[in-house]
């Protein structure tokens, strides 16, 4: 008896079916936590030139040593103390300049009367740097902590007062003509078609006003108090402490990050209908 | 001021004159439309088609004339482009400003074709899709009187074609009256009860359409009507068919 067997045939892998590729435009694939690839590479850059010995530890300590002064001062207590006082001042301003600058670019947005009325002061208001107040905040309100939180509620409501009253503004006359056809009332107007259309602008300026707190809470802090992480940067400066000051630019840094991811994050969730480059 | 019209006429209008500076778009029109006849609107660009759809949308508050401008309480009105909001999933672009219930909205667009898409955000269709939502936007309203702007005029032929079939099936269960502004002369003769030809803001064409049913590009009786329509417009009909 015999056994056929039937030759082996190779089979060519499948061509991709691409006629005369075009030059993409989109970004292409996102890079697994292509964010953290970057810093990675700075600290890692950091870490080497100080193990070499190409950094004066007095001028810029090495990773380890910013990572073992921080767990320290996180045992003794002095680190706990001064993140919640940071962290108070910042939260407590940001919250007030959400509400204040949202409420503002409502009414100028929204109002014949507020536009003119509101619109016209903060234009002004923007060509000066809100840092510069710092010398006559501090003669009005005193050099506590009403002061700090004031100022960085101005910062944060500037930033999400420009982006937000420019979305209101800008509604596409198209939809409030629909709105107008289907008998919306003034309050589903606003609803169905102001709120979500001006959300896009609501959101970069809530980014814009994270980042905003966490730098005017630094240079409030650093002007004079008698806590938290600016307080604690700038005495370290006195006694030469280089790993102190980066232990509260390190945490600076990180509240500043995550608290910008989580507004991204919302933003994903609440804008789930756009499709945008990026995605 | 707009008022009610009896049962009789969807649409009166008398001596409608509505100004932009200088130029006069619509020049004392006159207009009437009973209930649940199918009107075809046509027109050179410019002629003001769409000024007098906005007037009877209540869209436009400078329509000024020493007339009457009387239309139902209950319009829908259909646009170019579907005009769905982007942040709204279907269903609820459906239902926008409605009180009653969504289960009338599921029935629309099942009615268009489109049930199970509910949940869909207005990105996720097709063209065609869109303005069948949009439709189904129209009809959840029951309206009187539907005005519609070139609702088809951005699809492509075959779409358009089972557009008008849909639109044909959802008119006779509904039965408004219909305003249909369109550039496409066959469009116009297929749908329409009666045509009305539009020229530098008066009506200078107002003919019911007399082709029998069903209306076929191949009848002689659709040429000659044709014919007449394109000389009302001011373009001549060459022999292949074709206008320029």
């Amino acid at each position: 008896m015999t056994t056929v067997v039937s030759e082996a045939v190779t089979l060519a892998p499948p061509e991709p079916l691409v006629a005369a590729p075009r030059r993409r435009l989109r970004p292409g694939k996102p890079i697994p936590f292509g964010r953290l690839v970057g810093v990675a590479t700075v600290v890692g850059i950091w870490a080497l030139a100080s193990a070499v010995g190409l950094l004066d530890p007095r001028k810029l300590s090495a990773p380890w040593t910013v990572l073992q002064t921080g767990i320290d001062l996180a045992r003794d207590g002095t680190l706990e103390a001064n993140t919640a006082a940071s962290l108070h001042r910042a939260v407590l301003g940001l919250v007030i300049g959400v509400a204040v600058g949202t409420l503002l670019a409502v009414l100028s947005g929204l109002t014949r009367l507020g536009e003119a009325l509101i619109d016209g002061p903060i234009q002004v208001k923007r060509a000066i740097p809100a840092l510069g107040l710092i010398p006559l905040m501090i003669l009005w309100l005193g050099i506590g902590e009403t002061f700090k939180v004031v100022l960085i509620a101005i910062v944060v409501a500037l930033a999400i007062y420009v982006p937000t009253h420019n979305a209101l503004t800008s509604i596409d006359s198209r939809y409030v003509e629909l709105a107008e056809v289907v008998g919306l009332s003034r309050w589903g107007f606003l609803r169905k078609v102001v709120a979500p259309g001006a959300l896009p602008g609501f959101f970069l300026g809530l980014r814009l006003a994270v980042t905003g707190s966490w730098l005017a809470l630094i240079v409030v802090e650093e002007v004079n108090a008698v806590d938290g992480l600016g307080k604690m940067m700038y005495s370290a400066q006195d006694y030469g402490q280089s790993d102190v000051i980066l232990v509260g630019l390190v945490l600076y840094g990180l509240f500043g990050y995550l608290s910008d991811s989580l507004v991204r994050l919302v933003e994903r969730r609440v804008l789930s209908w756009r499709r945008t480059l990026a995605n | 001021m707009a008022t009610d019209v009896g049962q009789l006429s969807a649409v009166r209008a008398t001596g409608l004159v509505r100004r932009f500076g200088e130029h006069v778009v619509l020049d004392e029109l006159n207009l009437e439309i009973a209930a649940g006849e199918f009107v075809a609107l046509l027109g050179q660009s410019g002629s003001g088609k769409t000024t007098l759809l906005r007037a009877l949308a209540g869209l436009d508050r400078d329509v000024t004339g020493e007339g009457t401008l009387a239309v139902p309480p209950k319009v829908s009105v259909a646009f170019q482009d579907s005009r769905l909001l982007p942040w709204l999933r279907v269903l609820d672009n459906v239902v926008l400003g409605l009180a009653k219930g969504r289960d009338v909205g599921r029935a629309a667009l099942a009615e268009v074709g489109l049930a199970g898409r509910e949940r869909a955000w207005p990105t996720q269709l097709s063209g065609g899709e869109q303005q069948r939502v949009s439709l189904a936007r129209c009809l959840v309203r029951d309206p009187q009187l539907l005005l519609a702007d070139e609702p088809f005029g951005a699809l492509d032929a075959l779409t358009r074609t089972k557009m008008h079939g849909l639109l044909r099936d959802l008119l006779r269960r509904h039965r408004p009256a219909v305003l249909l502004v369109t550039h496409d002369v066959d469009e116009a003769i297929q749908l329409a009860d009666r045509v009305l030809v539009l020229d530098a803001g008066r009506i200078v064409l107002d003919r019911a359409v007399d082709v029998p049913q069903p209306r076929s590009l191949r009848d002689p009786a659709f040429h000659e009507f044709r014919d007449l329509l394109l000389s009302a417009l001011g373009a001549t009909a060459t022999a292949d068919g074709s206008t320029r």
